[in-house]
């Protein structure tokens, strides 16, 4: 996934490649027109002043999934959620928990409780009784509620840690006491915003698989906020995509990133190669597109005379040295530079002046033995049905 | 310490103690273990240099706690102490009372009310704190503004200056300030997001409040409360004017000695035994903003 990511500049730290999608490829509650979504939120809009932050936002999510919002900063996932979470109150549109519309149920009432983005531990308080916070406002039985504390603590491996305050926790620690405390009580749906911010890039990696096994251990819906696309591909069964308050496409990881539904969800998830042309001539699904001197074939639906663009994955073009003969969607070029990530190395070739290509290439043998090298010469080429075409 | 710069910065506020605490205090303690005399200055005995050391040891030898021991015999000075601390301790009861909503409130409005309403906590500060008292005067006399008012309403007129209420009242209103600016400076900057943890897991505004707001502002009620008590216990000005003859305070009675009674003994022994008993509540204030601190 996402190759080029990291730029084709030399001396990068090689980074380790997640898995694309989720584990669980049956689970799709989503196709299933009668499931009943646990969250619907039904044309959903808010405003601060003059600044849109959701603007007419439909969405379902179902019981059990791992959703993840994902979209830059300032896109209006935190306003989506706090909606939820019941901190916000949307200027146009419901949102049903269950069926039933929560509008008039304030905060505390909600069964959805929030991990904050720093956290927001009592720093009054010790860890079991941040822990036991929620707990204590259920009014549940003092023996009953010790009980649950230590659940909680051994769940993210804080035991024997109850009694220390937060400001004696690492951040690493205080972002396990806030994902327990928000658990404890058992919410219908875990809101996580931008729970991993704070971590460190190898403590985020792991706890990303913690959170993943411990969604399923406890069999909850967890939603998720990142503005980290490899980290809503890692954790989530469903991303949707955000843009300036808009949905632009819901769905499992490797639709978005095979499928991506525009060239902005193209080129938020991963990195892309985009080829602005014409459609002049379509045989079934085949399309033929004049793309300045270029002539491309690709698999998509867009009628004769159409404009679009053309997306092609880095690592679904493939580097030869010499002249492939099938003259279809082949590009001659030389390597401008590349950027070795360990497993993958993305090359930046130029084919034009000015207009260069990123392709990545696994690294099957060591890199020593690599043969290519900046200045070479090469071909580039991609299947048909590797590129995607995008009408907008 | 290394660095002259950072010694010397170090060394400053000790020697600011030095010469306007512990110089003027042992000042004091040597007064309050003298006698009364007949002379100018009214106290002995006094350092004679001209004997050299035997002199000082014959100052040292003449110095006793029989000054203490009078405070004991005479109940007015143990009535006026305890009255003082029941005023102070009231006082600031009220005080916490009154300024802990203002300042709640206060810290609730938007940043820009925010400053407006700090502003006008600090706004009696430019007038003259004498002229401000003199003006309570003016409204609790018995012929005065207040009285008007209630008349003017139908009610019974109330006379209440020279009363240890007309006292409490002018306490209240000057020391207020001080109370307010340390309860809101905690509030103030009190994380939004932690009143939110409390509601999004089930706490209801009012428990929210209680279990994570007021808890954690506890350290600013307390630097509030130490700012009004320890210089409302030695108060002079306000008991003076409001509180006529039968407003025992421990500020009157170290005037009346020092300017009435020429007893400059007695009035430094009550002077230090005032300050030996307000250092208690300074040292646990220290000790709890030492805990908040870590
Ligand atoms: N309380 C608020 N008052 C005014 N503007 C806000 C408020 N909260 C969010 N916004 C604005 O709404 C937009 C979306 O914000 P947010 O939901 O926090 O985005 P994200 O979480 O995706 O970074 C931003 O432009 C932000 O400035
Ligand atoms: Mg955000």
């Amino acid at each position: 996934m996402d190759p080029g990511a990291d730029g084709a500049l030399n001396c990068r730290t090689p980074s380790p490649r997640p898995q694309i999608g989720g584990v669980r490829s049956s689970f799709a509650p989503w196709e299933d027109p009668a499931a009943r979504p646990l969250v619907r939120f039904d044309g959903v809009s808010k405003a601060f002043g003059d600044t849109v932050a959701v603007k007419a936002v439909d969405l379902s999510i179902y019981e059990g999934e791992f959703f993840a919002l994902l979209g830059p900063s300032g896109c209006g996932k935190t306003t989506l959620m706090r909606m939820l979470a019941g901190f916000e109150s949307p200027d146009a549109g419901r949102i049903m928990l269950e069926g039933r519309d929560i509008q008039a149920d304030p905060p505390h009432r909600r069964p959805v409780h929030m991990m904050f983005q720093a956290y927001a531990l009592f720093p009054h308080l010790n860890v079991a009784q941040n822990i036991g916070f929620g707990l204590r406002r259920q009014g549940m039985a003092k023996a009953e509620i010790a009980g649950r504390v230590e659940e909680m603590l051994a769940l993210v491996k804080l035991e024997g840690l109850g009694g220390r305050r937060p400001d004696q926790l690492s951040g690493g620690q205080r972002q396990r006491v806030a994902l327990a405390r928000a658990l404890a009580p058992r919410p219908r749906i875990l809101l996580l915003d931008e729970p991993m911010a704070a971590l460190d890039k190898k403590l985020r990696e792991e706890t990303q698989f913690e959170l993943m096994s411990l969604q399923q251990s406890l069999g909850m819906t967890f939603m998720i906020v990142t503005h980290d696309q490899d980290e809503a591909m890692v954790v989530a069964d469903r991303i949707a995509v955000m843009r300036e308050g808009r949905i632009v496409q819901a769905g499992r990881p490797a639709e978005i990133y095979e499928a991506p539904a525009d060239r902005y969800v193209a080129g938020f998830i991963g990195d892309v190669n985009l080829f602005e042309g014409r459609v002049s001539a379509a045989e079934g699904p085949l399309l033929r597109l004049q793309a300045g001197d270029d002539r491309f074939d690709a698999e998509g639906a867009a009628a004769v005379g159409d404009q679009v663009w053309l997306a092609v994955r880095p690592e679904k073009i493939a580097i030869h040295l010499d002249p492939p003969a099938d003259p279809r969607n082949r590009l001659a070029g030389k390597i401008l530079d590349y950027g070795y990530l360990g497993d993958w190395t993305t090359y930046l070739v130029e084919v034009a002046p000015g207009r260069t290509i990123r392709a990545a290439r696994a690294n099957t043998t060591r890199a020593v033995d690599r043969p290519l090298g900046c200045g070479d010469p090469v071909w580039l080429t991609f299947a048909p049905s590797s590129a995607v075409v995008l009408t907008k | 310490m290394k660095g002259g710069k950072s010694g010397l910065a170090a060394i400053l506020p000790f020697l600011w103690l030095a010469l306007f605490f512990a110089f003027p205090f042992l000042l004091v303690a040597k007064l309050s273990f003298s006698d009364t005399a007949l002379a100018m200055p009214p106290y002995a005995p006094r350092i004679d240099w001209s004997q050299g050391l035997a002199g000082l040891q014959a100052f040292f030898a003449a110095l006793d706690g029989e000054t203490y021991a009078r405070l004991t015999r005479d109940r007015l000075y143990l009535d006026a102490y305890l009255s003082s601390l029941r005023i102070a301790a009231t006082g600031t009861g009220l005080l916490l009372l009154i300024g802990y909503p203002l300042a709640y409130g206060i810290s609730r409005c938007p940043p820009a009310v925010r400053q407006a309403l700090v502003m006008a906590v600090i706004l009696p500060f430019w007038t003259s704190f004498l002229i401000r008292i003199y003006a309570w005067i003016a409204i609790l006399k018995p012929a005065g503004i207040l009285n008007a008012a209630l008349g003017a309403l139908g009610l019974p007129p109330v006379d209440i200056l020279n009363t240890e209420t007309a006292v409490l009242l002018g306490l209240v209103y000057a020391y207020l300030p001080f109370m307010v600016l340390p309860l809101y400076a905690v509030l103030e900057k009190q994380d939004e997001s932690l009143i939110e943890a409390a509601q999004d897991l089930g706490a209801t505004p009012l428990q929210a409040f209680w279990r994570v707001t007021f808890p954690l502002s506890l350290p600013g009620a307390a630097a509030g409360a130490l700012l009004c008590f320890i210089p409302m216990a030695g108060e002079f000005v306000i008991p003076d004017l409001l509180g006529g003859s039968e407003t025992l305070m421990l500020g009157r009675v170290i005037w009346t000695e020092f300017f009435a009674n020429r007893d400059w003994p007695a009035a430094s022994a009550v002077a230090i035994v005032l300050l030996a008993t307000l250092v208690v509540p300074i040292l646990l204030f220290e000790r709890e903003q030492g805990k908040v601190l870590r």
